[in-house]
């Protein structure tokens, strides 16, 4: 029999096979941050280890760095011990380190691939769960607790339960695939499956739906294969996945001596079995909007807040969960979508922050102003995404319209920096998570892709994009 | 890591799906460099409100399950971000026994790094067990939960088990397999970053 793509590179990287027992899987590249590592660093430090393979690890500062201007100092004392806390270790570890002030610091999962870090058919892991977003390179990338960090730092292995392969094809056609975007996809997915849909499997994307898509949009699908609950996504590498690693900063010298090894391996065989399957047709799917309190409460643009009862479909216990989440969003049930106010705009996050999602969102609001009442910023991916957007005088299409234009990092997302919601602000969020408190503390987020967050910001409230001419 | 021993407690009902790490541990507390001290912060949104009085409705707030070690939620446990403080929190407070109808993958995984037992119970045993009021003990060795009126058996992974009991450290296990790693790396093709 077959086999799938997942399993292929997982048998490419047994260590150790034993019965009854988790696999000792060998792990090609280690990214690092500032706030899942220092515990794993102190660990080896404890024991006397040392880092196994600092040439296979990398290491930027993301989660925490204020994205206002660099050359003042860092206000907040946690936020600065954390970061001079991975200097040093990585001094002492000698792991190479993108620095606040390099030109390649960004989001961890946007840096990778930009640098030619990202490979694929290798193994990849971060203490961060949207590591999956590597998978749209056809790597198998997982996000990984901080022992775990600890224990690819010391012995660049780690143990594994093999997850079960998952398939998810995306068949058809966009009519409009500059309004239904990525973003529209993979929400689509998880308002289907849930948002424990995946646990236990790695997701391999296929179709027509998914090969049409570039390399930044696979990425937008894989990054949020988390939210389904899946240990990982990935999409089997084609000539585009090839040409946008080709000619990298880090992209290896026998680059394509590699393609042509991957060419051959890299895909699912014809006879493979996956253990579950789901398919999506998105000819006629529309823009998506969350309205509650994980990703799996979505709905279309053109829809209403459901109702707990509608939701839940019989399931008492989601049916309580969407009371509380209409509870906590501060919405009632038959509320147009359209009609849903919002305060604050954020385009930016390892989902939503790369060139092309800012060229998107650029298109919606050029020439134009955000709503009066709305507060909006723009945070690149990296600081390249930063540089080669200014190249293109995207940074001014959006100041000229009211939004901020901020150096990069995760911010809003996760709110560890000082961009965070107050209490009772609505948010249109190109980022991933729409749980309770994310983007701060009482703060209510809506996730949307980057046009429809855009056009959100210019007129105040959520509207289909659909309606725009945005070719 | 210490050996996982028989636990004797009262239950902590948590009649919630899909609590996300987020809940667990919000993010403003991660930026500790240590593993201890989190406990205090756990669930630290729905525990205190804005002036950071304790909100009297949840469940940790009310007397009656201090010092409960083990910890019922619903579905999907641990869900959303990889975040290990979500389980040194849990486990600063004092619990060692989470149990849950299914638990998120990374989530699960970290539990057993740090000697935190996630037991995965058929839904009708939570609920069950959502309503206990009595002591119940948390047999690990015979893979036994005892509450006072019935005796609920669980699946756990032979390795992760013998992983707990004996409070073992997985890097020096792993490092037995030195030759196995070198003999791996001598044959592997992928290139270093630098």
């Amino acid at each position: 029999m077959g086999k799938t793509l997942f399993e292929k590179i997982w048998e490419s990287h047994i260590v150790v096979e034993k019965q009854n027992s988790p696999t000792l899987i060998y792990i090609d590249r280690h990214l690092v941050h500032e706030v899942t590592s220092p515990q794993a660093f102190d660990g080896l430090r404890q024991n006397n280890r040392k880092v196994r393979r600092p040439d296979l690890t990398i290491a930027t500062m993301d989660h925490n760095v204020p994205t206002t201007d660099r050359t003042l100092p860092i206000l907040d004392q946690t936020s600065s011990v954390q970061i001079k806390t991975l200097e040093k270790n990585c001094k002492d570890f000698g792991i190479k380190l993108f620095d606040i002030d390099s030109p390649n610091q960004g989001i961890v999962h946007v840096i990778g691939p930009q640098l030619g870090i990202t490979l694929p058919g290798t193994t990849i892991v971060c203490g961060d769960s949207h590591t999956s977003t590597h998978g749209a390179f056809g790597a198998l990338a997982l996000g990984i607790g901080t022992s775990d960090v600890e224990h690819v730092l010391a012995s660049q292995t780690m143990w594994l339960e093999k997850p079960k392969p998952f398939e998810i094809r995306v068949e058809g056609k966009r009519k409009n695939p500059h309004a239904v975007t990525a973003k529209d996809i993979i929400l689509s997915i998880i308002k289907n499956i849930g948002t424990s849909g995946g646990t236990g499997t790695v997701i391999e994307y296929r179709g027509e739906g998914i090969t049409d898509l570039s390399m930044e949009q696979r990425m937008t699908i894989c990054n949020m294969s988390i939210e389904a609950g899946a240990r990982a996504g990935l999409i089997a590498p084609d000539e585009k996945t090839f040409d946008y690693l080709r000619g990298r900063e880090y992209t290896p010298k026998n680059y394509e001596s590699l393609v042509d090894s991957w060419k051959e391996h890299l895909k699912t065989d014809n006879d493979a079995k996956f253990e579950k399957e789901f398919v999506l047709h998105i000819d006629d799917i529309a823009p998506q909007v969350s309205w509650g309190t994980n990703p799996g409460m979505t709905c279309d643009v053109t829809d209403s807040v459901p109702s707990p009862d509608e939701f839940s479909n019989g399931d008492p216990n989601q049916k309580r969960g969407a009371e509380k989440a209409l509870d906590y969003m501060n919405l009632k049930s038959g509320t147009p979508i359209e009609d849903i106010k919002i305060d604050r705009v954020f385009i930016g996050s390892c989902t939503n922050a790369r060139l092309e999602d800012l060229i998107e969102a650029s298109k919606v609001i050029k020439g134009q102003k955000i709503s009066s009442h709305v507060k909006a910023m723009v945070v690149p991916g990296s600081q390249m995404v930063k540089k080669q957007a200014e190249e293109m005088g995207l940074d001014k299409i959006f100041i000229n319209a009211n939004f901020e234009w901020r150096e990069s990092g995760c911010s809003m997302c996760l709110g560890m920096n000082p961009d965070i919601l107050s209490p009772g602000e609505r948010c249109a969020s190109t980022s991933n998570r729409n749980f309770e408190g994310r983007q701060g503390t009482g703060g209510q987020t809506h996730l949307v892709s980057p046009v429809m967050a855009a056009a959100a910001a210019i007129h105040g409230h959520f509207v289909d994009v659909r309606e725009m001419d945005l070719s | 890591m210490e050996s996982f021993k028989k636990i004797t407690s009262i239950v902590t009902p948590l009649d919630k799906v899909n609590v996300d790490t987020d809940q667990i541990i919000p993010k403003q507390f991660l930026k500790l460099v240590q593993k201890s001290g989190f406990g205090k912060f756990l669930f630290f949104n729905w525990r205190y409100d804005e002036q950071e009085n304790k909100k009297s409705d949840f469940v940790l707030n009310n007397p009656n399950y201090e010092n409960s070690q083990i910890l019922v939620a619903g579905d999907n446990f641990g869900c959303g971000s990889s975040r290990e403080h979500a389980v040194w929190a849990l486990l600063d407070y004092g619990f060692s026994v989470i149990v849950a109808p299914s638990f998120a993958d990374i989530f699960f995984s970290n539990c057993f790094k740090n000697g935190v037992l996630p037991i995965t119970l058929d839904q009708k045993l939570v609920e069950k067990l959502l309503q206990e009021t009595g002591v119940i003990e948390v047999d690990l060795e015979n893979q036994m939960i005892k509450t006072p009126s019935d005796e609920i058996s669980f699946e756990i992974d032979s390795y992760q088990k013998k992983i707990l009991l004996e409070g073992l450290d997985d890097i020096s296990l792993t490092f037995q397999y030195g030759d196995k790693i070198l003999e791996f790396e001598k044959q592997s093709t992928v290139p270093s970053v630098l």
